[in-house]
């Protein structure tokens, strides 16, 4: 029987090889420049280019967009194995994603873990059909870190819920058409308890979106105001007042995703950037010692990192799952980042400091660097993921 | 390979908890001090050969159980927690390895046998200066009439002071081999050291000391290639101790944490100090996570095992020094009184962090590595 299953992995594999050489357009296997090189989908989606549509149709068609969720819901129904030989093989050849979406990666998980069974039906088939560009509303201009002290109403209408606040760094908000928002729905109870989760159309009346512009020059943020919006009840995922159950679910995801978790992208190594631009020693060593060990030092760190997001990932396979580590894989995933771009300005020199194209330099450097700043804030602060570590992990007392 | 134990590995791993928990607790290593620096207890040492750990990486054709050195790394870190003193690194993971990776079958015969049953107690020598290196030695053996003359001088030599045989690192012209040499030998001088671990070491002196030319153990084989395997198992085995040493030292630490009251309110409350163990947790998740896949290379004949054996050795060389320096400053003034375990944590991770090469000289060699 193992044999049998071993032969049709390995057949699956194969052919799955075969189907994206043949399908995926040379375009798009190139490595992704700007965010806008991946199809997002949407009301008013618009492909960047033919290779574009065609890589998103096929795959569409392949039921290949979603490809390990269930095929009722527009999924492809492939076991794990099948999906993970499905992202090495797409990997091997640098195939882009076909679709980039909150909705695949945040409220789809949400969704499949909290929806009744009708909401599942008829929301995540246009997930994966790139119908709806999903946004997240989450934070607000006075519940950063203290994500649980959200003030965004929800006033029972009857029939529907009235809704009146403001959102912060909602990424994408001025060109999604739903956001999935945490609001209050009971003002009495304990901050906790009172957070129900609901999906709001971004065309209702009384919505509107301001972008906020970062230290990086560009950004995809946005804040949202919310003025006397009606949301129909069954808009509602999950039980009234138990969205933070939904909240945390959706974090500990978004924290395991910005700590690097799942993520393909081949970074090129730091000490490969130094070669190309630091002066060497006769030896055809890095004459800056100082440097050379900064950067010894932290792809010392960056490695075993690496080890360890696979050490773990084989832990929780045998059951062994501690959803607190996510904390410490945002923290640490977060500060290498930041470490990385530290190190790539240092090597850089004064060319590192160009703010936009100019012949020597695409200029991006400077503004991935500023945007690297945002890392170790955005999704719960290193501090945050300390505080979680010490109570959760460590079970330090709280006064 | 999955990175992680298997099921066989973990119950030899809480079989050495058992044992060393209840025979060999940190007040055992505190009497021996106390008791004039004796180097181990011979007791623990039979209970030790009892439980196979001497047997765990030597070949089944010499009738070891060849477990591999997952195995062996799991009893050395919890050596490490407990700061059990035993001849497991000297003869074992040093001069155990070093008879294992040798070609010569008529001398592995000969010793494993007594290596196993603990009566053969095998140090290594090797290191000259105040640092490791494994370039050049001064150390040489001179060939005539089928015996090989060695003259110089080794320092830091791991139970060198109560081995039975020795392995000794020399240049035989200008390549690197090394020789089993009776520790009784004519021409041999010892002088005992202790370092600040309480631990004994020893220098050597070797003055025209005359060895069988069949003592050699790399006969075909290069000693160069012989001496980078053994390097990269001593450098993941005394990680693996210190892994367990960093552990220990913080999981004490995080529990005085929870009970020391000053102010009124139990300092582990205050958001400073959680912070700072918070971040201890964090780089010892990933000191476990290289230590473990070092342990396993060696095992599978990976070919970056060097490699994973550089990263381990300066990763736990520079986490170590921090967790039990971290674990003093965290206890406060208790933690400066010999009364407090915790400074034989710190004492031994100095002296196991600086064996075999500290956190800059692995640090050196993994950019050479890399090629910058």
């Amino acid at each position: 029987m193992e044999t049998k299953i071993s032969i049709s992995l390995s057949d699956f594999r194969t052919e799955t090889r075969a189907w994206l050489e043949a399908n995926c357009p040379e375009s798009m296997r190139q490595p992704v420049k700007d965010p806008f090189d991946v199809y997002w989908g949407g009301r008013n989606s618009k492909f960047k280019s033919n290779d574009q549509k065609l890589w998103f149709e096929r795959m569409l068609e392949k039921r290949w967009v979603v490809p390990y969720w269930e095929t009722k819901y527009g999924g492809g129904g492939l076991t794990s194995e099948e999906n993970n030989i499905l992202v090495q093989e797409m990997t091997r050849l640098g195939c882009r994603k076909p679709l980039y979406s909150f909705g695949i990666s945040m409220l789809g998980p949400a969704l499949l873990n909290f929806a009744s069974e009708d909401q599942k039906l008829y929301y995540l088939p246009q997930i994966v059909e790139g119908k709806i560009w999903w946004c997240q509303g989450y934070s607000e201009p006075n519940a950063g870190s203290d994500l649980a002290s959200l003030k965004t109403k929800a006033i029972d209408k009857g029939d529907h819920y009235e809704i009146t606040g403001s959102k912060v760094w909602t990424s994408y908000a001025d060109k999604s058409d739903w956001i999935f928002c945490l609001v209050r729905t009971d003002f009495k109870a304990t901050k906790h308890n009172g957070i129900s989760f609901i999906l709001i159309d971004m065309a209702s009346k009384g919505v509107s979106t301001r972008p906020i512009k970062l230290i990086s020059g560009k950004s995809p943020f946005c804040e949202t105001f919310f003025d006397g919006v009606k949301v129909p009840k069954e808009n509602l995922i999950g039980n009234l007042n138990e969205g933070w159950t939904i909240a945390k679910y959706l974090l500990t995801h978004e924290r395991q995703m910005i700590g690097g978790i799942g993520e393909t992208d081949i970074k090129k190594e730091v000490h490969s950037v130094a070669l190309e631009n630091l002066p060497l020693n006769n030896y055809g060593i890095i004459s800056d010692g100082v440097l050379r060990n900064k950067i010894a030092d932290f792809e010392m760190d960056e490695e075993i990192f690496d080890l360890t997001i696979q050490r773990v990932t084989d832990e929780a396979k045998t059951g062994n799952n501690s959803g607190a580590l996510s904390s410490f894989f945002k923290f640490y995933g977060t500060e290498l980042n930041i470490a990385r771009y530290e190190l790539l300005m240092a090597i850089g020199g004064s060319e590192a400091l160009f703010w936009g194209k100019n012949e020597k330099s695409d200029g991006d450097l400077a503004r991935k660097f500023c945007r690297s700043k945002g890392n170790s804030i955005e999704g719960g602060t290193s501090e945050i993921q300390l505080n979680i570590i010490s109570k959760l992990i460590l079970g330090l007392p709280t006064k | 390979m999955a990175l992680i134990l298997t099921e066989e590995q973990k119950m030899l791993k809480d079989s050495a908890t058992e044992l060393l928990t209840v025979k060999s607790p940190v007040i055992k290593m505190r009497e021996l001090r106390d008791s004039k620096f004796i180097p181990f207890d011979p007791k623990l040492w039979e209970e030790m050969v009892d439980m196979g750990w001497t047997a765990l990486t030597v070949p089944e054709s010499y009738n070891g159980l060849d477990f591999g050195f997952v195995g062996l790394g799991q009893i050395l870190e919890e050596t490490g927690r407990n700061l059990s003193k035993s001849p497991l690194i000297s003869s074992i993971l040093l001069g155990g390895s070093a008879l294992r990776l040798s070609d010569n079958e008529t001398l592995k015969t000969k010793l494993f046998p007594g290596v196993m049953e603990g009566i053969n107690q095998l140090a290594f020598a090797i290191q000259e200066g105040k640092h490791h290196q494994t370039k050049s030695f001064t150390t040489k053996a001179i060939l005539e009439k089928g015996n090989y003359i060695i003259n110089g001088s080794k320092t830091i030599v791991i139970d060198g002071a109560t081995a039975t045989h020795l392995i000794v690192v020399c240049m035989v012209d200008d390549k690197i081999s090394l020789f089993l040499v009776d520790a009784k030998t004519k021409g041999i001088t010892i002088s005992k050291t202790i370092l600040m671990d309480s631990g004994t070491y020893a220098d050597i002196a070797f003055k025209n000391v005359k060895v069988s030319a069949q003592n050699r153990l790399n006969i075909k084989l290069d000693g160069r290639l012989l001496l980078d395997q053994l390097m990269a198992i001593a450098y993941t085995g005394i990680s693996a101790e210190l892994l367990g040493i960093c552990k220990q030292a913080f999981d004490v630490t995080v529990q005085y944490l929870k009970e020391r009251q000053q102010f009124g309110v139990i300092i582990g409350t205050y958001q400073a100090l959680q912070h700072r163990a918070a971040i201890l947790f964090s780089e010892i998740e990933l000191c476990k996570s290289i230590v473990l896949k070092a342990l396993q290379a060696i095992d599978i004949n990976d070919s970056k095992t060097l490699k994973y054996a550089h990263l381990a050795k300066a990763k736990l060389g520079k986490t170590s020094k921090l967790v039990t320096s971290e674990a003093i400053q965290l206890h406060g003034g208790i933690g400066v009184t010999d009364d407090a375990d915790i400074g034989f944590y710190l004492k031994r991770a100095r002296v196991a962090q600086q064996l075999f090469g500290d956190y800059n000289y692995h640090l050196h060699q993994l950019a050479k590595i890399k090629g910058y």
